[in-house]
């Protein structure tokens, strides 16, 4: 079987002393700046990316994997001990889980989210061995036509499924693929909007403009009122769930995963879609949906182990097609071209290595999780107690040492300050900033796609259309504008939306 | 002006967006466009730019039909300019000062950014924070910066 000598090295490669090592540590760092709070996996992962630019490619895509998973692990602790989610998946969890918490049941909740997890993320690398080699091997036929209607229906899809006013995200894309146009041009070597400044010609660092847009506008947005926190810290002392409990979150673990497995292909919020959705399944099967947002351990059990799956399985489009599905998967785009290697269906065939051990080195990173968060909870809550004040002017310096470590380079550090106050504002006018970083990730691909497929077709732009993928490629992108602006659809998505935001 | 007062957010985001597409239209224009099959490094922000005006445009139109009119809020104005100054001096003068000084002075400002915070306080912040992030980045992972900078006579 070739899927098992596939596996077979996939394991010999996470399993090298080295890739252990960096993905343990990975998900250690994670999880340590995930549980903090006002700090969410995106910005998490924009800070400690620059640690990893000196490893090897494959060592430095496990350890930022590692980080990704232990940072959103760390974001549902916090969501049950203080009711400050990192990020929204993580909000669905906040609701019962920290009534779970405040009920003196802290220590169930979290070893719910810690098991409900982990077998999430077992499953849901399974789906990933299975589906990505062959959708890879669909994308391979893809021609430049293809992969540009592609990106534009990833684009777009992201924008509706997203939370907020449809035109406003449409806008942020463009502004993004606006911003990715800086630097020097591709074709004809002239530098484009760089003011003569040097420094600009290889474009804005995407570290900058993550840590900007999620680091520092969510700074500037904490200021404006600090929240009094209430820790629960006092009860963690019976951790483990009794029979009773396991009886009860067997289903909704097993609901959440396959949830979580297909929304998190999606591009776009799929892992929020996915905690969001699962709560409202379990709530209507509920024989007590009253019982719902007073601390139910099934409401802590299917929405953590659909955020952890779709997690998993949004490394799909990535992997496959060199999409990202939401911001954290563009930095990792960024992580995989600033290592030399172009994501996209030829990575398989190409780095066999780099795809089988980043695959296998996941599931042992969610091991690593379960071992490690439930000894070391204490250590976690430690963490919890770190006040604000020292928290963010922290954020600030390491986000300042690590993008100027990308090559001495202080415009790198400008544009954190540059995009800091560009989120802030927009992010208060009601614009999400999510788009904006994926648009900025995606721009340099989707020009140059672009130029290429109009070089092929002779400057013919019916080839987009003519071309039967791309053009149901792009049959699909023009349907998802028209599903989000279809009144009926649009308060429905504000409705499951709206179901967490109640307390 | 109530319509105004409701479309306030929509038409504040519709300008910015209608500024950025402007300002990169017209910088694209200095670049040569060239045609579909042959495009010039101009091509690209162009399209772009005319679309963003024209979404930052649909966005003001419907501010004025469906404006939500929910407050802005108030913008903690200290925050924004300690913060932002912080990280501007940073990139000015890490190379002539060195880590040591500028990251001392820069996380001093952020953290006079939170107006509770007092000037003892943030003096300790800074000075920790600096010992926390040279011991990290340069003892730990051996980042090649300048610990102090050609500007300190030693």
């Amino acid at each position: 079987m070739e899927l098992f000598e596939n596996l077979a090295l996939g394991l010999q490669t996470a399993l090298s002393p080295e890739n252990l090592l960096y993905c343990f540590i990975g998900v250690v760092l994670g999880t340590a700046v995930g549980v903090l709070p006002g700090i969410g996996p995106t910005a998490t992962i924009a800070l400690l990316l620059p640690i990893t630019f000196t490893l090897e490619p494959v060592t430095a895509l496990i350890m930022l994997a590692g980080i990704y998973y232990g940072a959103q692990y760390g974001g549902s602790t916090t969501a049950i001990l203080i009711n400050l989610p990192g990020e929204t998946s993580a909000a669905v969890t906040a609701i019962d889980g920290h009534e779970m918490a405040k009920k003196g049941r802290a220590g169930p909740a979290l070893a719910t989210a810690a098991i409900g997890s982990f077998i999430a993320g077992t499953v849901a690398t399974l789906v990933l061995v299975l589906f990505a080699p062959p959708l890879a091997g669909v994308a391979l036929t893809f021609g430049s036509a293809e992969f540009f209607s592609l990106v534009v229906l990833g684009l777009i899809a992201s924008v509706t499924l997203a939370r907020g006013s449809t035109v406003k995200a449409l806008a942020m894309i463009v502004l993004g693929l606006l911003f990715g146009t800086i630097g020097q041009d591709l074709y004809s070597g002239t530098p484009r909007f760089t003011f003569g400044v040097r420094e600009l010609f290889e474009g804005i660092n995407f570290v900058s403009v993550a840590v900007g847009l999620f680091g520092v506008a969510e700074i500037l947005r904490n200021l404006e009122d600090e929240k009094t926190r209430h820790v629960v810290t006092k009860a963690i002392t019976n951790l483990w769930p009794t029979r009773e409990d396991f009886r009860r979150i067997a289903a909704p673990i097993a609901r959440g995963t396959v949830l979580g497995s297909a929304l998190g292909i999606l591009p776009g919020a799929g892992h929020v879609l996915a905690s969001f959705g699962a709560y409202s399944i379990e709530k209507r099967l509920s024989k007590h949906p009253e019982e719902f947002g007073h601390g139910t351990i099934e409401a802590v059990a299917s929405p953590e182990s659909a955020n952890n799956a779709a997690a998993q399985t949004s490394f799909i489009p990535l992997l496959t097609l060199g999409l990202p599905a939401h911001p954290v998967m563009a930095l990792m785009l960024g992580a995989f071209v600033i290592h030399g290697i172009a994501p996209g269906p030829q990575v398989i065939e190409q780095e066999p290595e780099l795809f089988w051990g980043l695959i296998v080195s996941m599931w042992i990173g969610n091991l690593f999780l379960v071992m490690l968060n439930l000894p070391l909870i204490g250590i976690w809550v430690r963490l919890l107690t770190i006040p604000y004040k020292i928290l963010f002017p922290a954020i600030i310096a390491f986000a300042s040492i690590g993008t100027i470590s990308l090559g001495l380079n202080p415009w790198h550090v400008f544009a954190i300050a540059f995009f800091g106050l560009l989120g802030y504002f927009l992010i208060k006018l009601g614009c999400e900033p999510a788009p904006l970083l994926l648009g900025f990730v995606l721009g340099p691909l989707l020009e140059d796609h672009l130029r290429r497929a109009l070089i092929i077709s002779r400057g013919d732009l019916s080839t987009f259309v003519n071309r039967p993928i791309s053009a149901v490629l792009l049959a699909m992108a023009v349907a998802a504008i028209f599903i989000a602006v279809l009144p009926k659809i649009r308060r429905q998505r504000e409705v499951v939306f709206a179901d967490a935001d109640e307390p | 002006m109530p319509a105004v007062r409701r479309a306030l957010k929509d038409i504040l985001a519709g300008a910015i967006f209608i500024a950025f597409g402007l300002a990169f239209a017209i910088g694209a224009l200095g670049y040569e466009v060239g045609s579909p099959l042959n495009m010039g490094p101009g091509y690209v922000p162009l399209a772009l730019g005319i679309v963003l005006m024209g979404l930052g445009g649909l966005i003001i139109v419907k501010g004025f039909i469906a404006g939500e009119g929910e407050p802005i809020g108030d913008v903690d104005w200290r925050a924004v300019v300690l913060i932002t100054a912080s990280l501007l001096f940073f990139g000015i003068t890490v190379r002539g000062l060195g880590v040591v000084v500028s990251l001392f002075i820069a996380t001093l400002m952020a953290a006079m950014a939170r107006s509770a915070t007092s000037i003892r306080e943030a003096l300790l912040i800074a000075a920790g924070l600096t010992v926390l992030s040279i011991l990290i980045f340069i003892v730990a992972l051996q980042l090649r910066l300048p610990v102090i900078g050609p500007w300190i006579p030693v």
